[in-house]
């Protein structure tokens, strides 16, 4: 039994819900949130490269890359502001994020 | 062929593990190991589709960049661990609906949907045939000519991202002696020394 396309997108799929999943459940921690939005983009790359070759259209991975910088991007930042936060408050839970609120 | 068969179902059951226990384990430590774990999977997947530029980078990147930085910031904050999994159990439910909810979305689109016609006729860079062309070579091709904007634009983002994280963590420490060497050259021994003389049987005031 070869391995089709769709193989590789419900692989993309269940790694895409799971992040979610751990958004969801890993509310005292914020960086484990960031670590589940690296694995819903992973999961978005594995769609564009898994796309990208059984289509034979090389432009899908040209854009996993630019995924790639994106994510390197979001991660740098985000967890700069998770220590920004953590240095002011002692902690870095969801529900003692909440100044901002109107 | 059930070589790569075996392959895929190895990498891809490996990489859902590692995605699993970067959700559930109890040490942040340990997710973000997990994390690299699932990460060099997803790379072995790209290998197999053939896209071995992309998974290189996964590697040198994810794992050598953003994992690293995740691992550094875990590292250096002090998190109370036992405190981590309160309201774990309270978010279950919902986590599971929306979860749920949304991977059965998702696997009937993936079930139910049909290549285009035309599609083969619209790609706007056919793939080479890679015996006579690396990927590597080909994506080098395509992206800095067609793409050459786009590749532009997303260093700008890293610039913006470099710049930004530096600024947001940057302080400046109050208490640090530092050692200033123009200060210490212009220091000369009457500035701190001063040179007595004591009359024997007197002593100093």
């Amino acid at each position: 039994m070869a391995v089709t396309l769709s193989h590789y997108l419900i692989v993309a799929g269940i790694l895409f819900t799971l992040g979610i999943f751990g958004i969801f459940l890993n509310r005292k921690n914020l960086i484990v949130i960031l670590m589940s939005i690296e694995l819903m983009l992973l999961a978005v790359n594995i769609n564009f490269v898994a796309f990208s070759s059984y289509l034979g259209d090389l432009v899908g991975q040209i854009f996993t890359m630019l995924v790639l910088t994106v994510a390197a991007a979001e991660a740098a930042i985000g967890l700069a502001i998770v220590v920004v936060f953590y240095r002011a408050h002692r902690s870095i839970a969801v529900e003692d994020i909440n100044e901002l609120k109107g | 062929m059930i070589a790569a068969t075996l392959a895929f179902y190895l990498f891809a059951a490996l990489a859902i593990v590692g995605a699993l226990n970067v959700i559930f384990q109890r040490n942040p430590v340990h997710s973000v190991l997990w994390l690299i774990f699932t990460f060099f999977n997803a790379a072995g997947l790209f290998v197999l589709l053939g896209a071995e530029f992309v998974a290189m980078i996964l590697v040198i990147v994810y794992v050598g960049a953003v994992a690293v930085l995740f691992l550094f910031v875990v590292m250096m904050l002090d998190i109370n661990i036992t405190m981590v999994r309160e309201g774990f159990f309270k978010y279950m439910p919902v986590g599971l609906l929306v979860g749920g909810i949304l991977l059965a979305e998702l696997i009937i689109v993936f079930a139910g949907w049909v290549m285009s016609d035309s599609a083969e006729a619209m790609r706007a860079a056919p793939a080479p045939d890679p015996s006579a062309i690396s990927n590597t070579e080909a994506l080098g091709l395509i992206l800095y000519t067609d793409y050459v904007y786009l590749f532009q634009a997303s260093g700008i983002i890293l610039l913006v991202a470099m710049i930004g994280s530096i600024v947001l963590t940057h302080r400046t420490r109050t208490g640090v002696r530092k050692q200033v060497i123009s200060e210490q050259n212009a220091r000369r021994p009457s500035d701190t020394l001063e040179v007595v003389k004591v009359e024997s049987g007197k002593g100093l005031q």
